[in-house]
């Protein structure tokens, strides 16, 4: 029986042109607009400010409200439901301390570029400049590592700001947006207006790509002897992966994805020449500095791309595609600048490609390429003291639990590992923070991936270092049936520091022991108990794929396996910090030469 | 790679910035001049003719290269409508000083008379001191503060330099027009991949 019907009260009439819009408080028109939106989970925790809003989002039917244990939380969590689903995550907060804690995960998106629009309380109008309780100019505090940023002024504009916001988000290059709302004017009476006229007049992201740019890009593309395209986190924002098929395979040229990108390109496709960077593929690596062509599509040749960047790809010319034109130039010149949306300019690009360009003039290249994939593969080897290698429980993990899954990680050596022994093949399937390097990432961005796609198996691989900084998050995932899996590569230490100490610090291992290994504090399985997760254990190679299979099998809880590792692993290949990538070291000594004689 | 104090040979260059008359927005523009490392040699803020719209012009000291970034970032801010960089040949522009300069009765004639020259007014005397008002390019007021100089500066004033292109066209109005609001009768919905 359907009890709204059985206790129906009459609605009020719908409202008509000319009839004045519907009286409510400022806290409920913020309310009605989040559900205009359509948006379905906001991640928050209430406090004094931002309290009146908390009583009409008790009421809505449309929109969920998840309490996380920390503000970092729900910025992280609206991280991860804004790259899993590409639709804007959403975080709210009090004033001060709330709102500052909502700074990282910001600053994440931000770097990031991902959609999310943070809506904070501020102290009331009358109290603003005032040192009050609670109060911290969160506007200001943000200003530098947002997209944009209001601070409400009139109760009037509430729907106006949240239709802004959320257009400014997704929109263009992504990128967060804060609302800053005083306390009064939430309390405040108002009329509600929906649509709002957004007034926006200075942003006008340029979409539609130069067709002249486009073929001049095709031209070149379609008689370079070494192109190759790298692949960037925008193509993923752009939903253009599709399109980047058809152009890899028209043009037949290696394809590299970027730490943001994994799984724009399927890794299985036999184009795929690896991630590049820092970590990359040796023939990921020299298929960018040897290039004479480089098509960047929606990536940014950051310093862990490029390495040294006077020394990068010496012999390229370069096709620059991006949304926002002040990343074409900012780090290396652009031959050929396409302004614009990477869906249309990839799919023009495409279209332009001329399909009788004799592929034997990428005969060498893709020779060389090969013959480098052949003899540097990404490797790792089983420890001799009997410890597990963390690439082997990491790339078990991956092989167990399937491409169909979302993998997301915190920052360090498993960051690294998960994206060279986990094979993606699918779009958004690879969630990790890769501008601003931020530990603790994992569990509430994996939090918010699940919400936003319940029937997807969503998998943390996190550090024992990362972990400690926001497990408090799976008490949310326990309580609010998210039920995400947790692995732990327990080294015992802040590995990639560690590993750092030991190549470039004479093995002098200052404060990167966090004695999760000797004295086992703490130790995760209780901790995940008490969190009202479940917690396994997994110390032997023996035991790793029933340990896995074991997690795989609960679904009514979180789970986390403590997967006590090897602290020496280290990971590898690897670009030192600051050198040229042609000093890449495919394991420590071990160093491929790059010289045209040599290959 | 681009460094940004050092490639090509850095100069004074004049933006005029046309920005919506918002709070914080000034903020907004000058943080990232700082964020991304430029220094800022004057700054001058105001309403426009268009109460709306307020301008800002902006002297900094930067090469080629650099300040097209700065220019990309700036135009990236939500606020701003337009940037025009204002070129010395094509444009008009113009900065405001009070100078207190010390002179008794003995040297006063000669401090009138040199501001004279300069077509600056004096504005205040007292028996030690007078203030004069002069108003000019940047290398105006820099000749007017040498001559000045030997009789002794009490205290100066500078106004950060505006300034306007030659010819008809009017900055405000063309962003305007390009700036026409589109008819949007809701925000778009982002993508849903679901």
């Amino acid at each position: 029986m359907n009890n709204s019907e059985k206790f129906a009260i009459p609605r009020p009439p719908g409202r008509r042109p000319g009839q004045s819009a519907p009286t409510m408080t400022g806290a409920q028109s913020l309310v009605r607009s989040l559900e205009e939106l359509g948006v379905e989970v906001v991640f928050g925790i209430p406090g004094g400010a931002i309290l009146p809003a908390y009583d009409p989002l008790f009421d809505s039917t449309r929109v969920r409200h998840v309490l996380v244990r920390h503000e970092q939380g729900a910025g992280h969590a609206a991280t991860g439901y804004a790259q899993a689903t590409g639709r804007v995550g959403v975080c709210m907060a009090t004033s001060g301390p709330g709102a500052t804690n909502l700074v990282t995960p910001l600053a994440d998106a931000y770097m990031d570029s991902v959609p999310i629009v943070a809506i904070t309380g501020q102290v009331a109008t009358s109290m603003i400049g005032t040192d009050a309780f609670q109060e911290a100019d969160i506007h200001g505090v943000t200003m530098p590592v947002t997209k944009h940023g209001y601070l409400v002024t009139d109760v009037d504009d509430i729907p106006r700001v949240l239709a802004e916001a959320f257009h400014v988000a997704a929109t263009g290059r992504p990128g967060p947006v804060l609302v800053d709302i005083p306390k009064d004017l939430l309390q405040a009476n108002t009329h509600f207006d929906w649509p709002p006229r957004l007034e926006l007049p200075g942003y006008r992201p340029t979409t539609q790509p130069h067709g002249k740019q486009v073929r001049q890009a095709a031209e070149l593309l379609a008689t370079a002897r070494r192109p190759v395209l790298y692949v960037g986190g925008g193509v993923l924002k752009a939903d253009a992966c599709g399109e980047l098929a058809r152009l890899a395979e028209a043009s037949g040229a290696p394809v590299v994805t970027t730490l943001m990108a994994r799984g724009a390109f399927p890794d299985s496709h036999p184009q795929h020449v690896g991630m590049p960077g820092m970590h990359g593929t040796v023939s990921a690596v020299y298929a960018l500095q040897r290039s004479d062509l480089i098509v960047a599509l929606g990536a940014r040749f950051d310093d862990r791309v490029t390495g040294k960047i006077d020394s990068f790809a010496p012999d390229a010319k370069v096709v620059h595609v991006d949304i926002d034109p002040a990343e074409i130039g900012k780090n290396r010149h652009a031959d050929v600048p396409i302004v614009g949306d990477a869906k249309a300019a990839i799919g023009m690009l495409a279209d332009a490609y001329d399909p009788e360009a004799p592929r034997s003039r990428m005969d060498t290249w893709w020779e060389e390429l090969t013959d480098l994939r052949r003899r540097y593969p990404l490797g790792y080897d089983r420890h001799a003291d009997g410890t597990l290698a963390p690439q082997q429980v990491i790339e078990r993990i991956g092989r167990l639990v399937g491409p169909e899954a979302i993998y997301v990680t915190g920052v360090g050596q498993h960051q690294m590992w998960a994206s060279q022994f986990i094979r993606y093949d699918r779009p958004y399937s690879f969630l990790n923070s890769g501008g601003l390097g931020t530990m603790g990432y994992a569990v509430p961005a994996a939090m918010g991936a699940k919400f936003g796609k319940p029937d997807t198996a969503v998998w943390a691989i996190d550090g024992d270092g990362c972990f400690q900084m926001t497990n408090q998050e799976l008490a949310t995932c326990a309580l609010e049936g998210i039920p995400i899996k947790v692995a732990v590569i327990n080294n015992g230490n802040l590995g990639m520091v560690r590993q750092w100490q030991t190549l470039f610090y004479e093995q002098r291992y200052s404060n990167t022991n966090l004695g999760t290994h000797g004295p086992r504090v703490p130790d995760f399985v209780k901790l995940a108990e008490a969190l009202g997760c479940v917690g396994l254990r997994c110390d032997a190679e023996a035991d790793i794929d029933a340990t896995i299979e074991k997690a795989m099998a609960v679904d009514d809880r979180p789970v986390v396996i403590d997967f006590i590792v090897g602290a020496d692993a280290m990971v590898w290949p690897m670009v030192p910090a600051g050198v040229s990538n042609d000093h890449i070291l495919a394991a420590r000594d071990v160093r491929p030469i790059f010289d045209e004689d040599d290959c | 790679m681009i460094d940004r104090h050092s490639t090509g040979p850095g100069r004074k260059h004049t933006l005029s910035v046309l920005v919506e008359n918002k709070p914080g927005v000034l903020s907004r523009v000058t943080a990232l001049f700082s964020r991304r490392g430029f220094n800022i040699d004057s700054l001058a803020v105001g309403e426009t003719e268009q109460p709306d719209v307020s301008r800002i012009t902006i002297v900094v000291d930067a090469a080629e290269l650099p300040l097209e970034q700065v220019t990309k970032q700036l135009n990236k801010l939500i606020n701003v409508l337009k940037i025009v960089e204002l070129e010395p040949d094509a444009s008009v522009q113009r900065q405001l000083l009070l100078v207190k300069v010390r002179a008794d009765s003995v040297v006063r004639s000669q401090v009138v008379e040199a501001a004279g020259l300069f077509r600056a007014k004096v504005v205040d005397v007292t028996p030690d001191t007078v203030t004069v008002e002069a108003t000019g390019s940047a290398g105006k007021i820099d000749a007017f503060l040498q001559v000045m100089e030997p009789f002794g500066i009490a205290e100066l004033a500078q106004s950060g330099l505006v300034g306007l292109s030659r010819g008809a066209k009017s900055m405000t109005s063309m962003a305007r027009s390009r700036a026409a609001l589109p008819g949007v009768s809701g925000p778009p919905r982002p993508s849903d991949r679901r």
